[in-house]
């Protein structure tokens, strides 16, 4: 039996995870828009203005639709009932606003 | 060149046997490690995949919505409100949108019934989103039943399915002819939801938006940058699942980290000894330290990375699905499409790599300096 | 030929605990000849052992090899010519735990980066020689003392140095074990290596094979018995 040494394993491994990286880097690479694409159409053609990811409950279906004080239309001091809650930052009131008036 | 390679070859043949030594020990440090990249860069990934995905897709969005309020609260928006619009210079097209949400009490799941301006629906009949095709198991043909808030029930018969990749933005949509949407929800006719507004000239959308709530006092004014700006911050590792993700994998790391910093061993101390004694010098005791470090890393970091990709882009991040989905019933199917930033991807390599390796080998550099003769002893 | 010129080491200089194990010695030792130094434990042949074979550097004092003062040649080198000149067997054999037999012969050599197939069959022909043929992949924890103590000799070895140090070598050894050492010893000096041991054992100083005993206590010379 031909001798292998443990280095050689070793060195081995680590190519093999080098490897695995670069093809994820190549399949980033060729990745193909379409689904963007068609999803962007959509959005354009029924004049969408938000992704479908919280379906739980109003204010968190469409977040950039939701008044500035729909998180308290329960109760003003009421905690976040969804998870949504946390994953996505409230507004940035500074850059909410629009030209000034006059 | 061939002699510098050989030797490190050597040092890394010594680190391998010196790892197999402990061999449950390690292995289990390696899976931990491991899973530790694996969580921090799928959170990474995820997260950036989709903040992309909506600054493409949402780019579409309309450039300007106008919403009324009443005490504070949405309302329908009166369609004479059209015309004050349509008279600002600079409007292009100003058009109503009839939308609103529908709770199905059976299966406890949100609907957002819309009635589509791009395609004709036949009254009666609705095209539903993919993953409402999936919850309630429907195909064209399929009778759906909703109670309105009079009491009354409508049948609809789905006469079309939205395709599976549209989930991201329109999984739980319902389009439906405005007769049967009107009747479904008692809105007059003279009302709509809302109204989205095209410009001109897109520099113009701050100033119309401004001329817009001037002419109109009791309404709200949503410009797509708003839009936009309410993804950008979204899945923010800042913020708080994430951060607290973020937070217990970096802890578990430095805990995994201490056990190696914390100093050697006098078995380890007595190796080292023994190796000097033997013709190792300084720089190879350290250099090999180093090695063990570097491959230790590099392997858990590599495989915990590749793995992550694999998790959030072939299996649709399927791991976060029961912190994500909450209390929805309806969830839908990403189809992210696979991306990489090189320069988040070197943070986490050098936010894990690095600590790990200056951890294996800091401790043994003032060992690696005492006088052989202690091995005599 | 090595030369040790009023060579002194104390340790801890300057503090409360200082000692001073080796006092003023001045030594030469022959190539090609078997020294043993003797004397009971504290005399100080441990550490003049380490400063003959470059383990340490004396407090004040010449070591000379061939000529070339070696006392105050900066690390790099010091491992250098302790690698290519000098084998040890420590006294407690010092082997590494949890490595092959074969590794841990071959450790001294791996940083000289050459090759490898060559080094692996070089340690594998001094095992043999040694005797302890089959026993190269066993873990060193599991050889019993005479075993260990080949395989701390095959080590000493896999350099080819021209002199071999031994600490003690017949301390955890019984009398047939010993000999076996003593022989060995032998075959060592008839291919022309210098060798050094330190040993209080009578059957080692009063071995046939030993050239010259040289007696320490308290970290000076006492007595040079030279036997013809």
């Amino acid at each position: 039996m031909r001798y292998v040494r443990s280095s050689g394993i070793a060195f081995g491994i680590v190519c093999g995870g080098l490897l695995l990286c670069a093809a994820t880097w190549l399949v980033a690479g060729l990745a193909g828009d379409g689904a963007t694409a068609s999803r962007a159409r959509l959005v354009h053609d029924l004049q969408l203005t938000d992704l479908a990811l919280f379906t739980e409950a109003r204010y968190t279906r469409h977040p950039s639709q939701a008044d500035l004080h729909s998180a308290f239309q329960n109760h003003p001091t009421a905690l976040d009932h969804f998870p949504s809650g946390s994953l996505r930052a409230p507004p940035d009131f500074r850059t909410l606003r629009h030209e000034p008036v006059d | 060149m061939n002699r510098w390679i050989e030797r490190q070859r050597c040092l890394v043949d010594f680190t391998v046997s010196s790892l197999l030594r402990r061999r449950g020990k390690n292995l289990g440090l390696i899976l931990v490690y491991t899973a530790i990249v694996f969580v921090l860069a799928s959170v990474m990934l995820f997260g950036q995949a989709l903040r992309r995905e909506a600054a493409a897709v949402l780019s579409h969005a309309p450039e300007i919505v106008v919403q009324r309020m009443v005490a504070g609260r949405h309302d329908t928006i009166p369609t004479a409100y059209l015309d004050s619009i349509r008279a600002i210079r600079g409007v292009v097209q100003a058009e109503a949108r009839l939308w609103g949400y529908y709770f199905d009490p059976g299966l406890s799941a949100n609907y957002t019934l819309m009635v589509p301006t791009d395609r004709v629906v036949e009254p009666g009949t609705a095209t539903i989103g993919h993953a409402i095709a999936r919850l309630r198991d429907a195909r064209a043909g399929t009778p759906l039943f909703l109670l309105s808030e009079r009491g009354k029930m409508h049948k609809f018969t789905v006469a079309a399915t939205l395709e599976p990749d549209s989930e991201l933005v329109a999984a739980d949509l319902m389009l439906v002819a405005e007769r049967d949407f009107r009747s479904m929800f008692a809105i007059p006719a003279d009302a709509v939801t809302d109204i989205t507004v095209s410009v001109r000239n897109p520099r113009e959308v701050g100033t119309i938006a401004t001329k817009i709530s001037r002419a109109l006092p009791d309404v709200r004014v949503i410009t797509r940058g708003d839009i936009l700006r309410t993804y950008e911050a979204a899945f923010n590792w800042r913020e708080g699942m994430v951060l607290v993700l973020m937070v217990g994998a970096v802890l578990a790391f430095l805990i995994l980290a201490w056990d190696k910093a914390s100093g050697l061993s006098a078995e380890e101390r007595r190796e080292i000894g023994i190796l000097k004694a033997v013709g190792w010098e300084t720089s190879d005791v350290i250099r090999q330290k180093l090695w063990e470090g570097a491959l230790i890393s590099l392997t858990a970091f590599l495989f915990g990375y590749a793995l992550a990709y694999l998790h959030v882009f072939g299996f649709d991040a399927a791991l976060f699905e029961p912190a994500l989905k909450g209390w929805a019933v309806l969830y839908p199917r990403f189809g992210l499409r696979p991306s990489v930033d090189a320069f988040q991807v070197g943070t986490l390599m050098v936010l894990t790599v690095l600590p790990y390796i200056l951890a294996t080998v800091v401790p043994v550099w003032r060992a690696a300096t005492i006088d052989p003769d202690m091995a005599m002893r | 030929m090595i030369r040790l010129n009023d060579v002194t080491k104390v340790f801890n200089q300057g503090r409360h605990n200082e000692h001073r194990a080796v006092a003023g010695v001045t030594l030469d030792i022959e190539d090609g000849r078997v020294t043993v130094l003797r004397g009971p434990s504290g005399s100080g042949k441990t550490t003049l052992l380490t400063l003959i074979g470059c383990l340490a550097r004396p407090t004040s004092g010449r070591v000379r090899l061939d000529g070339r003062d070696i006392s105050s040649l900066p690390e790099r080198f010091l491992t250098e010519i302790r690698r290519s000149t000098f084998g040890f067997v420590f006294q407690r054999f010092n082997l590494i735990h949890g490595v092959s037999v074969l590794e841990n012969v071959m450790l001294p050599a791996y940083p000289l980066g050459g090759d490898h197939g060559a080094l692996r069959r070089r340690a594998l022909a001094l095992l043999a020689r040694l005797g302890l043929n089959g026993k190269s992949d066993a873990r060193a924890e599991w050889l019993s003392g005479g075993e260990a103590q080949r395989v701390a000799i095959a080590r000493a070895l896999i350099n080819d140095p021209r002199v071999i140090i031994a600490d003690e070598p017949t301390a955890n050894l019984d009398t047939a074990l010993s000999r076996a050492f003593l022989d060995i010893v032998g075959e060592l000096k008839a291919e022309g290596r210098t060798l050094i041991l330190t040993s209080h054992d009578p059957r080692v100083c009063e071995a046939p094979v030993v050239d010259r005993v040289v007696t320490m206590r308290d970290g000076e010379l006492v007595r040079d018995l030279v036997e013809a």
